[in-house]
């Protein structure tokens, strides 16, 4: 049986304290935590192997700066979920607000339904899904790293781009500064099916196309100014 | 032909050597001019200030026999374990990357030989700088180079940089001849490429979401570490009270004369506002809230003596901060190394091309030959020293004022030397009891 953490009768300082003890531990045992009420940091800074279910949707910063654990919203995650995550899974069942993985250096960021703007900003080798769609300017300044979308991209997809690689299967409404597709080689495709095995979408390789950066702007040039 | 009397060569005050250099500069390049350091232009500044020292009415302590403390206590407000520190001076927030590993450990040596703190900057942590440092703040930019919760958690304080005030609303740029292997490594990106800092934090927008960026950071760290808020001279009064409301424990404000390893000349020169002009707008704010001494308040921008540090103090500071003195008590821009200055088309007290990687004296570089020259033991004894006259400068001060803590000097204490000091200081002109704007006149 996991165990069960009631946010109606227990404070979020007591319930993350108690979640990133048991990581800490290396228990590896799951626990359910019912009554989110949009709580906002839950299950953040989690540093160890735990199983960990959300039974409605979270506020800000769920599973902010994960290590490990394997966390499953099972509802819709507010702006910043994933932020800075290091390693580890973070399931959304539901959407994803804005910033979803900002910043993310591992792991998994699994979000079954649509990302808002700004997914994957900055990211830094963390691998997100998305099933849905994704807002505009995501993947903006992304270092390193896979984004996979299964619908829709929004504006200015990949502005600013490092080496970030992402992988769209609908339409782009637009791509950012120096994001430009790219061919789709067999190493490419090979990534891709691991990451969709991974998150469970049921999707070809075949049926997307690649973006990176051209890198034009890796470095300053006065004939680039326009761009900036 | 009779000769016409000739008048003496004139030169334009509006077009002057200074400004067709770089007109000229400019029309050459096609680029901005780029620069490390703080601005240079003359601003009111705590010169224009002086303290009145003790008179009937005022006691002074006898100066090596009455104790006069200089110990302070930044993150009293929320964190269970605040940082306690030995000297109101801190050593400012620089990256590694902009400078060199050896530069970096003789901060920590010397910030922790005087009993103080020393930062992280734009680029993450190092284990030489966390090893060196016995009170380390974590900086948390915009950029997140280098973040991850295993250093937030071996930190001994968190610093959410909103702005500096050399580019308040600026971001960075490393350029890339100095991201070495490591540099890049430490920051995910590849060898050699310029590195572009953001201007606003990824994932908050506003003093509402930071609040809740605070909670995570705090919830990541067990409510233990201190969150201080670093602002640029903007709108003191405003983000002063704004980072309160946001939870912050500690406010570090930093005016225009505080230095960046590298950002636009025109951006250092014309935006942001004095150091001088922007303690006063913070304290109101502290005071207004009744949070005055509660979060601390800690002001960098052009601190070089112990006189800046008592001034500071005066105007209701808790600490200072030092970033680019710091520098130059470890060697930055010493004149012995006056010829590789000239070679570099500069001279000595002027090389601010930092950005470059070519420091002669082995400190904003990542250059190995460079980076030798500079000894991080004997650096950071430099630097020690440096802290300690500052403090004991301050100390003779206080006590001349009859203070038996640098805390207690107060603005009561001092007078301005120009209506412009007088004004931003709210202190009075010197040989008067009024201020630009008091009430009553």
């Amino acid at each position: 049986m996991p165990t069960q953490l009631d946010m109606a009768s227990t404070e979020l300082r007591d319930v993350n304290a108690t979640l990133q003890a048991a990581a800490k531990a290396q228990v590896n045992e799951p626990y359910v935590i019912i009554n989110p009420r949009g709580s906002h940091a839950m299950a953040c800074g989690l540093d160890g192997p735990l199983n960990v279910t959300v039974k409605g949707s979270t506020g800000y910063y769920t599973a902010g700066m994960n290590k490990e654990a394997s966390i499953t919203v099972e509802g819709s995650a507010g702006p910043g979920v994933a932020e800075n995550m290091m390693s580890g899974t973070v399931t959304i069942e539901g959407d994803a607000s804005q910033y979803a993985g900002a910043t993310g250096h591992g792991g998994l960021l699994n979000i079954k339904g649509n990302a808002s703007s700004r997914c994957g900003i900055s990211m830094k080798g963390i691998d997100i899904v998305v099933h849905g769609n994704i807002g505009h300017m995501s993947a903006f300044m992304a270092q390193k790293g896979n984004l996979v979308v299964l619908g829709d991209a929004g504006d200015a997809l990949g502005d600013s781009l490092y080496e970030a690689r992402l992988f769209v299967r609908g339409t782009v409404k637009s791509l950012g500064a120096d994001c430009v597709e790219k061919e789709m080689r067999p190493e490419h495709l090979a990534i891709l099916k691991e990451l969709l095995d991974r998150a469970g979408a049921k999707a070809k390789p075949e049926e997307f196309k690649r973006y990176g950066s051209s890198r034009t702007l890796y470095n300053f040039h006065i004939d680039n100014a326009s761009a900036y | 032909m009779d000769k016409t009397p000739q008048t003496l060569p004139r030169q334009s005050w509006t077009f002057s050597n200074e400004i067709n250099s770089e007109i000229r500069r400019a029309a050459e390049t096609g680029i901005y001019d780029i620069r490390g350091g703080g601005a240079k232009r003359r601003v009111p500044h705590f010169d224009d200030l002086l303290f009145l020292g003790a008179s009937i009415s005022r006691y002074p302590l006898e100066g090596y026999r009455e104790r006069c403390d200089t110990s302070v206590t930044l993150g009293t407000r929320f964190a269970k374990k605040p940082i306690e520190l030995k000297i109101p001076i801190t050593i400012a927030g620089m990256s590694f990357g902009s400078l060199s590993a050896n530069a970096k450990e003789a901060l920590g040596r010397g910030a922790s030989a005087a009993g103080t703190s020393t930062t992280t900057g734009d680029g993450g942590m190092t284990n030489e700088e966390r090893g060196h440092s016995t009170q380390l703040v974590y900086q948390y930019l915009p950029s997140r180079y280098g973040m991850n919760p295993d250093d937030l958690r071996r930190a001994d304080a968190i610093e959410v940089v909103v702005g500096q005030g050399a580019k308040p609303g600026g971001g960075g740029m490393l350029l890339g001849q100095k991201i070495t292997q490591r540099v890049a490594d430490m920051r995910s990106l590849p060898v050699g490429i310029d590195q572009r800092s953001a201007c606003r934090h990824p994932d908050w927008t506003g003093p509402d979401d930071l609040e809740i960026k605070i909670l995570e950071l705090r919830e990541i760290t067990g409510w233990e570490k201190p969150i201080y808020i670093k602002i640029g001279g903007a709108r003191p009064y405003y983000d002063t009270a704004l980072a309160v409301k946001a939870g912050a424990d500690v406010v570090v404000l930093d005016g225009m004369q505080g230095g960046t390893a590298a950002t636009q000349d025109v951006f250092i020169e014309h935006v942001g506002q004095p150091t001088l002009a922007c303690i006063r707008p913070a304290v109101q704010a502290l005071q207004d809230l009744g949070m005055h001494r509660k979060v601390q308040l800690v002001v960098s921008g052009g601190i070089r003596t112990g006189a800046d540090v008592a001034k500071a103090l005066a105007l209701g500071a808790d600490a200072v901060s030092v970033g680019t003195a710091a520098l130059i008590a470890l060697g930055d821009n010493d004149p012995k190394w006056e010829s590789e200055y000239q070679k570099l088309g500069s001279t000595t007290g002027a090389y601010d091309d930092w950005h470059e990687g070519r420091d002669p004296a082995g400190i904003t570089t990542q250059d190995p030959e460079l980076m030798k020259r500079l000894d991080p033991i004997a650096a950071g004894r430099r630097l020690r020293n440096y802290l300690n006259v500052m403090t004991l400068e301050c100390q003779t001060i206080a006590r001349a004022c009859g203070k038996s803590h640098v805390h207690n000097l107060e603005p009561e204490d001092l007078c301005a030397l120009t209506m412009e000091a007088a004004a931003m200081a709210r202190v009075p002109l010197a040989g008067t009891d009024w201020y630009p704007g008091k009430a009553g006149f």
